[in-house]
This record gives C-alpha cells, sequence and structure tokens, in this order.
C-alpha cells in the first residue's frame, strides 16, 4: 500500500505544481480587472432608504417619495435658489404681483418638452393648460382625477392652498393668472415647494380615454431632467436622462435609486462604491464617513424642528400647566448629546435660527425637576400618574432615533413621578393611528419645505392643519391662527416678524409642544462625485450630478 | 423498472398534494381576511370582492374550494403581492432562478475543490495532510454560514475594496431578463459591452458562492476521503496489488470510479443543503433570490407572498430530491435504498 501512496504523492505533487502555474498565469491576467470595478456605463447611484408611495409629491409629505421625484422627475412653476433662498424662474420665466396682492400673473417658459417613454409620446410642448390641470388635480373635488390615488393632498390642504386660490385662469397659451381670496406674502414660496410640481394634461387624457387614470402617479411624466424608467419594490428605482431637458445642467445618462433601508449597509454600499451618494447617514455613522479618504460628508443647517407634542385634546393634557410641568422635567441638552451627536442645536422655538422669524431673545424652558414636580402635585397629577410616548420608528433628519429619545425621556419623567409608556408602530401605521389622535404625546417633527415661516407655523399647530394630520397636538386656538393669517398680509418682513414673534410668545406659554432640535441635514458621497449639493429646502436634487 | 417510476410518480403526486393543501390551509391560519391572503389584494371594495367571492368559489364547500384552488395553482394565478400588487407568479420567475443559480455555481465549486482534495486526504489516511485537511474541513463545517458570509463582506469588500457586497450586478446595467440566469442572459441580450458586464457579474457572484460553498465543499470532502479510504481497504484492490498493477493503474482504473459511484447521488442531494444555504447568504448580500424575497415578505406580513414562495421552494427541493433518487434507481435497480456514508 505504502509504495502506490508514495507513487501517487508524486504525481500529486507534479500535478499540483502544474495547476498552481496555471493558477497564478491566470490570476495575474484576470486579477486586475477583477479586483477593480471598471465601470464604463455613464451614470450615478444614489442610495435612498425606502420605497416612495408614488411617484407624486402631491400626495405625500414623505421625504422618500418626494425624494424619489420631485426634482428628478418634475419641474415647479418657480424654484428656490439653493444658496439664497429667493425664489427664481422655473417653468414661469417671469411673473407680476397686483398691487393688492391678489393677482398674480405668471408668463410660461416656451419649448419646454414632455419626457418620451415607451408608454407615451407628447404631441406638444408644455404650456398653461398643464398648469391648470396639475393645480386643479388638488384644489378642486370635481376635478377628473382629484380622487385618483386615494384623493388626499396633505400638503396643499395643510398650508390651506385650495381654500386661499379663487381661481386660476388661462389668459393665453403661456400667460396664466391665479387670483388669490386673500392677500398671501407666502404664496410663492409655495409654489416653489417640492408638492407644486406640473404634470401633463395630455398624458393624463390619454390615460382617461384608456381607462387606466391610477398610473399617472405609478407611471409618471413630467418635464424634469430624468425620465422614469422602471421601478422594482425594496430594490432600485432607475431614471433616464430627458434629452430635450430645458435646462441647461448636465445630465447622466442614467439615474438609479438603489433602495436600501439599512443606513449601515448604505453606508458600506457607499465605502466600495456601489453606491455614489446616500441619503440620511446615521447620525452615528457620521465619524465614519468624516475618517474615510474616499468620501465626503455635506453638512448645513437644516429648516427641520424635532419636538415632543401633546396631544391637548385630551386631559390632563389640555391644560397648559401640566404641558409645563412636564416639558421642565425634560433635560434637552442630554437629549441632543445622546441621540443628535452634537450634529444638532437646541430648539427654542418651532423655526430654526435659519429663518428670519427665529427670535434671539426667546428663552428656553430649563431643566428643573423639583419645579417640574411641584407644578405637578399642584394641579393634581399624582405620583403613579402614566402616560404614553408615542416614538416614530423611522430615523428622519430632525430625529434620528426617537424611540432611544423616549427611553431617556422616561427616565427623566420617573424622576418626577410619571410612569411612560413607549409606543411604536411600523411607520405607515403610526401615521394613520396619531391621525386618530390616540396618543398622550409623540416624539416626532417637521422638515420644511421651503424658507417662510409660515411653512413652520401653519402646518405644526394651526386648526386647520388637524384634519390633514400635520398638526399632532390637536391644539386649536384662534388668537394663534389669527396671529399667523395676519402676518401673511403683510410682504415686508419685519412687519411680519413682529406676529410671527406674537405667536412665539403664546407657543411659549402654551405649549402644545416643547421643541427640541434643529439637526443638521447631511449628505454623504464619493470624492468623484461632482455638483451634488444638499438642498437645504425639501428633496434632493440629483440634475447635474456627474462622475468624474 | 415502470413499477419503480409508477410508485415514484405517485410518491411525488401525493407529496406535492398535502403540500399543496397545507398552502391552502395557510389562507385561514394567518391573520387576516382568507380572501386577502389568497387574493393579495386588500381591502377590495364591493365590486372587486363580489368578483373574488366569484373567482375563489368561496361559497362553495371546503374541499371543492380547495379543488379550484389547485386548478389556479395549475395555471399561474398564484394571486397578487400584498405590497407591491404584483403578480406572484412572476415574482418567483424572477427570484428562484436567482437562488439556483447561486447554488449551482456553489455546487460546482465545492465539487472542484472539496472532491480533489477528499482524495488526497483518503489517499494520505493517517498522514499530516489528512490531518490537516480534516481538521481544516472541521473549521469549514462550523463555521455559521451568515457569519463567514460577514467576514468575506468585511475583509474583501470593506478592507480591500476588491469585491461588491450587493446583488447580482452593478445597476448600471440593465440586463432584460429572459431566462433569470445572469450569464445566459447577458449571452442572449443584445446589450454593449458584454465581456464587461460578464466581468462585473462574475465579480458580484464570487463572495457569496464562497460562502455557501465553504460548508458543502467541506462536506464533500470528507465523504469523498471516506470513501477513498474504504474502497482502498476492499479486497479487490489488495489483489489488484498482489498481481503487481501499478499504482496508477490501481488508483484510475479501480480506486477512484468505485469510490465515486456510490457517493454521486449523496453528493448530488447537496444541492437542497444550499438552496437553504443560499437563501441565507442572499439576505446577507441583498441577491434577488427567493430567500431574500420571502424574508421581505415576512418582514412586510406579505401573507401570499410567504405562501407562494412556500410552496414554490418547497416543490422544488421535493421535485429535485425525487428525482435523483428515481435516476439512482434506474441505474441500479437492485439497490432498494439510497446508499448512506458516514462524513
Amino acid at each position: 500500500m505504502l509504495s502506490y501512496c508514495g507513487f501517487k504523492l508524486n504525481s500529486k505533487k507534479r500535478l499540483l505544481q502544474n495547476s498552481f502555474i496555471i493558477l497564478f498565469c491566470l490570476s495575474l491576467f484576470g486579477c486586475d480587472a477583477l479586483l477593480n470595478a471598471n465601470n464604463q456605463s455613464d451614470g450615478v447611484i444614489y442610495c435612498s432608504e425606502g420605497n416612495p408611495t408614488s411617484f407624486n409629491p402631491q400626495l405625500d409629505t414623505s421625504g422618500t417619495t418626494v425624494d424619489a421625484s420631485s426634482h428628478q422627475i418634475y419641474d415647479r412653476l418657480l424654484d428656490f435658489d439653493g444658496q439664497t433662498g429667493n425664489v427664481i424662474a422655473g417653468l414661469a420665466t417671469s411673473w407680476l404681483i397686483s398691487d393688492n396682492g391678489l393677482r398674480y400673473t405668471f408668463q410660461l417658459r416656451k419649448n419646454v418638452e414632455f419626457h418620451q417613454t415607451d408608454y407615451f409620446t407628447p404631441t406638444r410642448a408644455f404650456n398653461v393648460d398643464d398648469v391648470i390641470f396639475s393645480f386643479d388635480r388638488w384644489r378642486l373635488k370635481d376635478s377628473v382625477y382629484h380622487n385618483v390615488s386615494g384623493g388626499a393632498y396633505p400638503y396643499a390642504d395643510s398650508l390651506g392652498l385650495g381654500k386661499l386660490i379663487e381661481r386660476v385662469e388661462r389668459i393665453n397659451t403661456y400667460r396664466l393668472e391665479i387670483v388669490l381670496k386673500q392677500p398671501q406674502s407666502s404664496f410663492l414660496s409655495n409654489l416653489a415647494t417640492d408638492f407644486a410640481v406640473i404634470l401633463s394634461k395630455e398624458y393624463a387624457e390619454q390615460l382617461e380615454q384608456n381607462d387606466q387614470k391610477d398610473l399617472i402617479d405609478r407611471q409618471p411624466i413630467g418635464t424634469g431632467p430624468f425620465k422614469f424608467a422602471n421601478f422594482r419594490q425594496d430594490s432600485f428605482i432607475r431614471f433616464k436622462k430627458h434629452n430635450q431637458y430645458w435646462g441647461d445642467s448636465i445630465q447622466t445618462e442614467q439615474l438609479i435609486f438603489d433602495i436600501t433601508p439599512s443606513s449601515s449597509l448604505r453606508l458600506a454600499k457607499l465605502i466600495t462604491g456601489e453606491c455614489d451618494a446616500m441619503g440620511l447617514p446615521a447620525h452615528s455613522e457620521l465619524e465614519v464617513v468624516r475618517q474615510s479618504k474616499d468620501l465626503i460628508l455635506d453638512e448645513k443647517p437644516g429648516l427641520n424642528v424635532g419636538f415632543w407634542a401633546f396631544n391637548t385634546s385630551k386631559p390632563p393634557f389640555d391644560r397648559p400647566e401640566v404641558r409645563r410641568a412636564l416639558s421642565l422635567a425634560i433635560d434637552k441638552n442630554a437629549l441632543i448629546e445622546a441621540i443628535y451627536f452634537d450634529s444638532a442645536i437646541l430648539a427654542k422655538n418651532i423655526v430654526p435660527p435659519t429663518s428670519w422669524a427665529f427670535q434671539t431673545e426667546q428663552k428656553n424652558i430649563s431643566y428643573n425637576p423639583s419645579a417640574a414636580q411641584k407644578l405637578l402635585r399642584e394641579n393634581g397629577i399624582e405620583p403613579g400618574f402614566t402616560m404614553s410616548i408615542w416614538a416614530m420608528p423611522v430615523e428622519r433628519p430632525y430625529n434620528p432615533n426617537a424611540i432611544k429619545m423616549a427611553e431617556l425621556m422616561q427616565g427623566y419623567l420617573q424622576a418626577v413621578g410619571v410612569n411612560v409608556e413607549i409606543v411604536s408602530y411600523e411607520w405607515s401605521t403610526f401615521r394613520e393611528k396619531l391621525k386618530q389622535g390616540n396618543h398622550d404625546s409623540v416624539l416626532i417633527g417637521w422638515s420644511a419645505d421651503n424658507g417662510d415661516p409660515d411653512n413652520f407655523y401653519r402646518p405644526l399647530l394651526s386648526c386647520g392643519a388637524i384634519k390633514s394630520g400635520t398638526n399632532r397636538a390637536f391644539w386649536c386656538s384662534e388668537e394663534y391662527d389669527a396671529l399667523i393669517d395676519q402676518a401673511l398680509r403683510f410682504t415686508n418682513n419685519e412687519d411680519r416678524q413682529y406676529f410671527y414673534f406674537k405667536a412665539n410668545a403664546l407657543i411659549a406659554e402654551q405649549l402644545p409642544l416643547v421643541p427640541i432640535a434643529h439637526a443638521s441635514k447631511y449628505q454623504a458621497f464619493r470624492k468623484n462625485l461632482v455638483g451634488f449639493e444638499i438642498n437645504p429646502y425639501g428633496g434632493v436634487k440629483l440634475a447635474g450630478v456627474t462622475k468624474e | 423498472m415502470l413499477k419503480v417510476i409508477l410508485r415514484f410518480f405517485n410518491l411525488v403526486v401525493l407529496t406535492l398534494l398535502a403540500l399543496s393543501f397545507f398552502s391552502f390551509i395557510l389562507i385561514y391560519l394567518f391573520p387576516g381576511d382568507p380572501l386577502t391572503n389568497l387574493s393579495g389584494i386588500a381591502n377590495p371594495n364591493p365590486q372587486q370582492l363580489e368578483i373574488l367571492n366569484q373567482t375563489y368559489h368561496r361559497d362553495s364547500a371546503f374541499l371543492i374550494q380547495y379543488w379550484y384552488y389547485l386548478i389556479d395553482l395549475f395555471s399561474g394565478n398564484w394571486g397578487l403581492s400584498v405590497s407591491s400588487g404584483l403578480s406572484l407568479a412572476d415574482e418567483v420567475a424572477r427570484t428562484l432562478p436567482a437562488s439556483i443559480e447561486l447554488s449551482t455555481y456553489a455546487l460546482i465549486l465545492s465539487f472542484i475543490i472539496g472532491l480533489p482534495l477528499g482524495f488526497l486526504a483518503g489517499l494520505r489516511h493517517h498522514k499530516t495532510t489528512d490531518y490537516a485537511l480534516l481538521s481544516a474541513s472541521v473549521l469549514g463545517y462550523s463555521i455559521p454560514v451568515f457569519w463567514l458570509a460577514m467576514l468575506l463582506i468585511l475583509g474583501f469588500s470593506l478592507q480591500l475594496g476588491w469585491f461588491p457586497l450587493s446583488g447580482r450586478i452593478s445597476l448600471l446595467y440593465e440586463v432584460p431578463r429572459i431566462s433569470g440566469f445572469m450569464f445566459l442572459d447577458i449571452i442572449w441580450s443584445d446589450i454593449d459591452n458584454k465581456s464587461e458586464v460578464i466581468l462585473d457579474a462574475f465579480r458580484h457572484l464570487i463572495l457569496p458562492t464562497l460562502s455557501i460553498a465553504a460548508f458543502t465543499t467541506t462536506v464533500t470532502l470528507r465523504i469523498m476521503r471516506r470513501s477513498i479510504i474504504e474502497t482502498l481497504n476492499s479486497e479487490y484492490i489488495q489483489a489488484a496489488v498482489a498481481r503487481g498493477l501499478t499504482s496508477r493503474q490501481i488508483i484510475m482504473k479501480h480506486a477512484l470510479k468505485n469510490a465515486l459511484m456510490p457517493i454521486l447521488p449523496i453528493l448530488a442531494m447537496q444541492f437542497t443543503t444550499l438552496l437553504t444555504n443560499a437563501m441565507i447568504v442572499e439576505v446577507i448580500f441583498s441577491w434577488p433570490g427567493i430567500g431574500n424575497w420571502l424574508i421581505q415578505a415576512i418582514y412586510q406580513r406579505d401573507y401570499p407572498a410567504i405562501r407562494v414562495g412556500m410552496l414554490a421552494v418547497s416543490t422544488l427541493v421535493v421535485m429535485f430530491t425525487m428525482t435523483i433518487d428515481l435516476l439512482l434507481r434506474l441505474i441500479d435497480p437492485k439497490k432498494s435504498k439510497v446508499e448512506r456514508v458516514a462524513i
């Protein structure tokens, strides 16, 4: 037996030697090509955090939907200048406001082509009919498309735009007039927000004929820099370059959203180069991005506020004293350190310091547990009182980890004799139940879509916003509504400041919600990506982003 | 011969019937409305409700409903996914080939590595080579698949940056789906720069294949080793040595063939283990296969998808196992049962 084993070994050796030589040659030849990604294809991959609910930002205020549609597929009449925040021309080249502030006349851009895709071929360029159709969809209940895809237009509703606009009229093919019921200085800003997109009327008519109306939000047509190609849930969204785009930015051939819900996986893909840019890096991972030599972390102060809202329709939270007592029991500085990793500033009010309505002299409610305890007892809240804190299940720029924050607050409130039950559901269920008002209090927030302070004051606390579901405190004050309405009658910022400062004082006195933090907005991307900048006003903008 | 085929056919039909019945029962066992679990249409309006009740014969007796359920299964009418609204048959047709593809490559790889090494270990029985290979195989045998996958990602993707960590192909390449098997699709498609795309697909394949193949390779190695040892110890080998045949003649003509024959079917059976491991690894590498898809369905409480996915995977496993078993018996009718080899 030994003899043939020895022989076998020799032959095996030779065989092994030969195969090693062959393998070595092969690897020399193939290694370089194999190990270094050499992507010839022209395109940008953006790792996004979730599935959009549709491709129409009119229907949803969720950042995920807005990111995937608003600035990629569509254009608006007006846009924001990313640097100054001023309103600039979009599909409207110029506009006139009548002296009484009621009549807005827009001159529209000519030769703007809609997307040509395998499901739609436009026969005409963009004109005034498309604007009227797009506005009527959310404005008029009897519009053919109003009830398509649910018929809820939360953004327009929370700003009360439907009620504000008296009529939208065609003057000629490229001239449009909008008449308001009362003057509103934030109107132009509202037309530049992510939701005020322009759809194609011709496409809508084609779908109506084929009885496929709901496709308008799933297979979108717009005038934006990219046209929709396909979408696979939990996997990707593919956009192609719109060759006849009117703007002057250089587009890549393809834009892809790689849907990756886990933020650590998004970061991993960014590191390996499978993504060129990612949205919403986790605050705990920012340091990793900063230290990597291939990645760039972009930071801008965000137009947002994270807050703790009390359900003021439920006793005992209907009493301002109780709300004040509870807010005294919380150490906001500690929360910011633990949850935001110092990437946020303490909020004194609902508007961030970058806004002109911010009041520097406003006082912050300091942490004072003994005063809180005293105030609670005075108001008949005995030790052992139990309340619920609802915490968002998802990370948002304004609150990267609501559940952890709720746990910390649980400790603070325990110290003053209040037991806390933390409640969380899957995100869409959470928002649905929140709308029904089952909560005692909730940790949530708001990201503004334009620089106008009305975008904070109205959706968060006005009476009208209770119905549209953005007023989480269910707080309704006629005095407050009158103040923010009056503020809109003036066009001068200093005049408006007067009313907003009064509203600030009212909020500070009544405390329907406790502002916690204004978080910075982050974007991480690879060094070879050019032209990618944070859009402080709402959704991500990928037009003009290219790879070197 | 015919009797064997018939018996197998009966067995397959009965097993599949039992499986389909179980999946039908699941409609009632899952939370929520049975009609939604069946059709995938959540909150149907009254019109839809009426149509659905008719198509699924909901007012008929239980077994009659099952009969129509079977007809639907055969005609490919598997219902819709609750979360995406897509046809489940299409979804399975898209994801299952990706899993099969991954498992097949892993199986081939583990044969290429495992068989020669097992052969070598068997020849060098009780020598250092044998012990070294055996202990290495214990390591490969006991590393959990998902952990190995993560280690590979950590080392080769994040640290060295050699290989991508997610998907089958870079999203920049748009390969139309024809067969569902990536390399075939690339070759058949009319996209530009094919070689570049193939290379990209290959780069995506390496880490997932390695992490699944590790376990099967060690199993293959151990089976092969044991089989060689047994063969070399048998009398006819000793007789051949006594007759003065050279070592090369003995090993190539007698030992190798006789050692391989009994274990081939057992090795083929590894495919089902591979498929299960592949389903775990898919989640880690975001491989768009059936495992990943099923996990998503579970996260999203997509009951119709869970039901159909379970049925599709179990049907595949049953069919594969039975086919191998049948082939084996047809080749060697004397065998009453599959030979087991210790590993």
